[in-house]
């Protein structure tokens, strides 16, 4: 008879009250693939840690957004929020689609260019736009979100300059219930600033405001904020209808709907409180219902959706490197994916998973990244199973805001893989070598 | 040791701690050592015992017993200066 293999031996105490956790590691499912393709054999052709994304999912998500609006509005656009995940190969599959983009930078304009945008089909928003980059994006008639009144005056003082009569739209912030506003971009609606703002586009005449736009925050799980959004801003476009006779042509809802991914502070996983795009779809017309405009001038509704679209579509693969006990009786486990890459573990709750079959008891473990630094935690308290050194992890929904927002620290960034529709896959992203940091650096002639 | 020789452990890995009322769950290779620490073995022997009893392939088995009696002390099932000897 076979002897049963050896398994480090456990003992894990029952705990009351984390009943939640109890019963998702008793039905943690290995992750052996990705769309269709083994861990293994993506770590040993492209090294670990490694990030993945499934042009599939891409796909599946984009079309998703897009039709649960189009069931609803007549014309709908869906702009790509470049900030969210500007990897080329990433925009390039949206704008396949039909995106136009959103960005908020010089940079990522000149990025959506590289990747074919035509200036007419990009949103500029945010608070950086320094005349240089005015003078650059207005002559290719890129629309502008105008976010202060500095940026008004700067505007019209570049119309007259260019002899041009810029599009804009104008950036509001405004209260909805249970979550707090953005308050620090765009006009407020609710002390008047945004009218007063609207009143001073239309009689400078140098601006056609063609649009509004309002940006709640991100991650939101509530399709009730977007109801009463949409009221408010279609409130507004009916007081400028009124006062002006202007009819708009769009209505920015902005960004903001939520992926699969779960809050620190948030108590059920993703796969059961993120609301579908027919909810948050269903929750805007209910909104958009007190828009007064006459028939066949309804205006397109604008999404800038970013973490929703991407963040499903995005894993992070990552190998053990070691297992400790921690002073407290806890269990640490050490992996090569830190927060250095893997950034958002500050705010989410990561869906990690082992990628090879396991067996044994889970445990309550905290699992570090490889920086030499106590923040360096990618997930704390969260029941897994026995682990040995070499083995891997897979980490879920971490698609969006990651490979933007990373950092080189300590070691190189590493690659970014694609798996197309069909299963070939790619290299999007390189691994980062020391060629590719000494490539900015000079040393000055006297050292 | 009078604790950790009252704990119940049944076949199925299911531990009763009747001092202080508290359940736990222990794998084949954590049972194994239980009843051997029970049984007053040292070092040398459990690691014996969990060789023969278990498929190993090159694992620091101290190191484990080591890790395993730590959780042990945590939970107050041995005493706060017990070692393996
Ligand atoms: C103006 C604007 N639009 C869209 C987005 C994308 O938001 P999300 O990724 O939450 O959809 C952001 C993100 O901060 C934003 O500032």
């Amino acid at each position: 008879m076979s002897r049963p293999l050896y398994e480090r031996p456990v003992i894990a105490r029952h705990q009351t009250g984390a009943m939640n956790k109890f019963s998702r590691a008793a039905s943690m499912q290995p992750q052996t693939h990705v769309d269709g393709v083994p861990v293994d054999t993506l770590v040993e052709a492209y090294g670990s840690p490694l990030f993945v994304f499934s042009e599939k999912t891409l796909v599946a998500r984009y079309r998703e957004l897009r039709d649960a609006f189009a069931r609803r509005f007549a014309k709908v656009r869906v702009t790509w929020s470049y900030k969210t995940n500007y990897l080329d190969a990433i925009c390039r599959v949206f704008h396949r689609e039909g995106a136009w983009a959103e960005v908020v930078s010089e940079f990522e304009w000149e990025k959506a260019r590289h990747n074919g945008v035509p200036g007419e089909r990009i949103h500029l928003n945010g608070p950086l736009k320094t005349e240089a980059t005015l003078r650059r994006v207005l002559p290719e008639g890129t629309l502008v979100h105008i976010d202060n009144f500095d940026e008004l005056a700067l505007l019209e003082r570049l119309a007259d300059e260019l002899n041009l009569t810029p599009k804009v739209a104008l950036r509001v912030n405004l209260a909805v219930e249970s979550i707090p506003a953005w308050g620090r971009f765009g006009f407020n609606l609710e002390n008047g600033q945004a009218i007063t703002a609207a009143n001073r586009i239309v009689a400078g005449k140098r601006l056609e405001l063609i649009g509004l736009h309002c940006h709640l925050g991100t991650f939101i799980l509530d399709p009730a904020s977007y109801r009463e959004q949409a009221t408010k801003l279609a409130h507004l476009a009916n007081e400028l209808r009124r006062a002006h006779g202007l009819v708009l042509s769009f209505l920015d809802i902005g960004g903001g709907f939520a992926s699969h991914s779960k809050l620190k502070a948030q108590y059920l996983p993703g796969d059961q409180a993120t609301p579908s795009f027919d909810r948050y779809a269903a929750a805007c017309a209910e909104g958009l219902a007190a828009l007064e405009y006459p028939a066949g001038k309804e205006p397109t509704i604008v999404l800038e959706s970013g973490r929703a679209l991407v963040d499903d579509a995005g894993t992070l693969i990552s190998t053990v490197l070691a297992n400790k006990r921690l002073a407290d009786g806890q269990r640490g486990l050490v992996v090569d994916a830190g927060v250095n890459i893997l950034f958002t573990s500050f705010w989410y709750d990561h869906d990690v998973v082992p990628a090879q079959p396991f067996g044994g008891i889970a445990e309550p473990t905290v699992m570090y990244g490889p920086l030499c630094m106590n923040i360096d935690v990618v997930r704390d308290s969260v029941m897994f199973p026995p682990m040995r050194t070499g083995d891997r992890v897979v980490f879920r929904h971490v698609g969006a805001y990651n490979v933007t927002q990373w950092m080189q620290f300590i070691t190189y960034r590493p690659a970014v893989l694609m798996i197309g529709a069909d299963g070939r896959h790619g290299i999007i992203r390189k691994r980062e070598e020391l060629e590719t940091l000494l490539a900015s650096e000079e040393v000055p002639a006297w050292l | 040791m009078q604790r950790l020789r009252d704990l119940a452990i049944s076949d199925t890995g299911f531990v009763f701690d009747p001092f202080s009322g508290a359940t736990y769950t222990v794998n084949d290779t954590a049972r194994c050592v239980l009843d051997g620490l029970k049984r007053g073995l040292h070092r040398d022997e459990l690691v014996a015992l969990l060789a023969d009893r278990f498929e190993t392939s090159g694992e620091d088995l101290s190191r484990d017993l080591d890790d395993l009696v730590h959780s042990l002390r945590l939970f107050g099932l041995v005493p706060g200066a017990f070692e393996v000897v």
